[in-house]
């Protein structure tokens, strides 16, 4: 029962990890509540949904086509919605980002109906794996697989690599980073593309994994994901990643132990209990502000 | 008096009438986000929570103890500005974007405890009785707003407002200049909770029936738009900016299936070609004094 439950925790908390890195990205480089980073995971479950049933492919290529199409979602809402704003009060930016959402949203309810869409059953063998007391789909395993190779990838891409390096740069000092010759509308334009293609392949998953696809999943799941990034320490990478698996764990033991009318305050408790205890989340620094 | 009022009310569309009431909640609920976000400067992302506890709080009292209207108000108003303190005392330590999800995350834990919360019907919603008072709602509606513009117009312009506003340009400047930061953010939360309280009751008793899902993080977003699209920190600019965002999905509404795609299409243009609101930054008192050729003109546009 604990392993079974263990098992479904941590494969919903790493598609909130996945999304909540999206988020915490940004914020790091330009102090940006992406509010719309929710509805490119919609879009991409709904891409992904597409390539399954028109195309035929597996669900591997129909998460690297979602990854690829949201990539280049990303990078133009920056360049439409908030590059103007910049410079401006961070609630001006806020405000855009919540129209593109609203836009975002209700154009795939016009283009794609109300009622959820479901995966073809052939989209992905389900089987399942017995571990002593616990079954293991190989969903799951897929599931945490993907998170766990994509994560990796970006992990590498962020230490290893000369963008990488031009990124943390950023996110620490954007002035700086710009006079030191970093092209910074690059390097923004280029988080905004890693961001949301991690939230396009969790969208793909979530919707292999419920089998439902619909216009309002964005919502939700952006909101999870938003808490998930705070209560690592919002603009910390491995933050977001302890975040999102703690809220899928806690959120499906609350779920297991009775509490499923709950089920969606129990992320946001968890989250407000530990910000009254650590206030900038569990990995986050401690900024001390001077005069 | 009532029965004039009655007859006043019957005299105009009902269709309009029924806009015209949106538009004065709007401005009630917005005020006081404005208060908060506007003048204080701290990010809320939950008002909705505070309108939904008003809500809840006045239909149960016209339920239980039928006390009329305008002292129904009062209660609702205190119930929740006590919330809002009780909550606030904890969360406004925190700053910016922490504080932001915080209040988010208090919302929907409201949200989800009206849901499964027995004497209120839980998810079936609240059928609210009609409010004990001779006056007909929208008058009594906009009766209320005349006085909230009143309230806030002379908080901005008090003591009280000004502290608010040191806290906003710089908190570490205003607390050195002897401004008791943490009670003045929870004084200026319990205001603008009460005004959303109000507001939340006005709702309640117009639509006689209140649903825990009418409250979301959407309608916070909502009442946000509203007070930064008017500018944050202008009373006429709020005004202005919920009365447009109100009214808006009733102007689109010959667009149909498109209105949701062109409001928020029209939020984010707005916001880039706009961004500090329609009237941020504009001084009122100046422009007029410009307008009789009081001061030269150059000096109506401040820098925020």
């Amino acid at each position: 029962m604990f392993l079974q439950q263990l098992i479904n925790g941590v494969a919903l908390g790493s598609v909130y990890a996945l999304i909540a890195l999206g988020y915490t990205m940004v914020y790091g480089i330009i102090t940006l509540i992406n509010f719309a980073h929710g509805e490119i995971f919609m879009v991409g479950a709904f891409i992904g949904l597409l390539l399954v049933s028109y195309f035929k492919v597996n669900v591997f290529v129909a998460i690297l086509g979602a990854m690829i199409f949201c990539m280049i979602m990303g990078v133009l809402i920056e360049l439409i919605a908030y590059r103007a704003l910049r410079k401006s009060s961070r609630l001006s930016a806020l405000i855009s980002a919540i129209g593109v959402s609203i836009f975002l949203s209700s154009l795939s309810l016009m283009v794609f109906g109300a009622d959820a869409k479901g995966f073809p059953d052939t989209a992905f063998p389900v089987r399942q794996i017995h571990v002593g007391s616990a079954d293991i789909s190989t969903l799951q395993l897929l599931i945490i697989g993907v998170s766990a190779c994509l994560m990796i990838g970006l992990e590498f891409i962020v230490k290893k690599t000369k963008i990488g390096k031009a990124m943390r740069a950023t996110s620490e000092d954007y002035n700086t980073a710009a006079l030191m010759g970093i092209n910074v509308n690059r390097v923004i334009s280029f988080t905004f593309a890693l961001g949301s293609a991690l939230a396009a392949a969790g969208g793909v998953l979530v919707g292999v994994l419920f089998n439902a696809v619909s216009f309002n999943m964005g919502l939700m799941a952006g909101l999870k994901a938003f808490a998930a990034a705070v209560l690592g320490g919002i603009g910390s990478i491995p933050g977001a990643m302890l975040g999102g698996l703690l809220l899928g764990v806690s959120e499906v033991f609350g779920v297991a132990i009775g509490y499923s009318s709950y089920r969606d305050a129990i992320a946001f408790s968890i989250l407000v209990l530990v910000l009254l205890v650590k206030p900038t989340g569990l990995l986050g620094q401690k900024i001390t502000k001077k005069v | 008096m009532g029965d004039f009022l009655q007859s006043l009310v019957a005299s105009i569309d009902p269709y309009l009438m029924q806009i015209l009431v949106n538009v004065g909640i709007a401005i009630v609920l917005a005020l006081g986000l404005n208060v908060i976000v506007g003048l204080t400067g701290q990010l809320s992302l939950g008002h909705a929570a505070f309108m939904s506890i008003g809500a809840f709080t006045s239909a149960m009292i016209t339920i239980k103890t039928g006390l009329p209207f305008s002292l129904n108000l009062a209660a609702t108003g205190v119930v929740t500005a006590v919330v809002a303190a009780l909550i606030g005392f904890p969360i406004l330590r925190l700053s910016g974007d922490y504080l932001a999800i915080c209040t988010l995350g208090f919302a929907e834990i409201v949200k989800v405890f009206f849901l499964n919360f027995e004497p209120t019907n839980k998810a079936l919603g609240l059928t609210v009785p009609s409010a004990r008072t001779a006056i007909p709602m929208p008058v009594y509606v906009w009766a209320v707003v005349i006085l909230a513009i009143a309230l806030v117009t002379f908080v901005q312009s008090s003591r009280f407002g000004r502290a608010l506003k040191a806290i906003r340009e710089d908190e570490i400047a205003a607390e050195a200049v002897g401004i008791n930061t943490t009670r003045y953010k929870i004084q200026a939360f319990a205001l603008g909770s009460f005004m959303a309280g109000v507001g939340g009751a006005l709702y309640a008793h117009f639509l006689s029936y209140i649903n825990p899902s009418d409250f979301g993080f959407l309608k916070s977003v909502d009442i946000l738009s509203m007070v930064v699209l008017g500018g944050l920190g202008s009373v006429p600019g709020t005004v202005i900016g919920s009365s447009l965002l109100a009214s808006a999905p009733e102007f689109l509404r010959f667009m149909s299936q498109y209105r949701m795609l062109v409001y928020g299409a029209l939020l984010v243009f707005l916001m880039v070609f706009r961004p500090n609101g329609l009237l941020g930054g504009v001084n009122f008192a100046d422009l007029l004094l410009r307008a009789i050729g009081r001061r030269p003109a150059g000096h109506g546009l401040k820098q925020r």
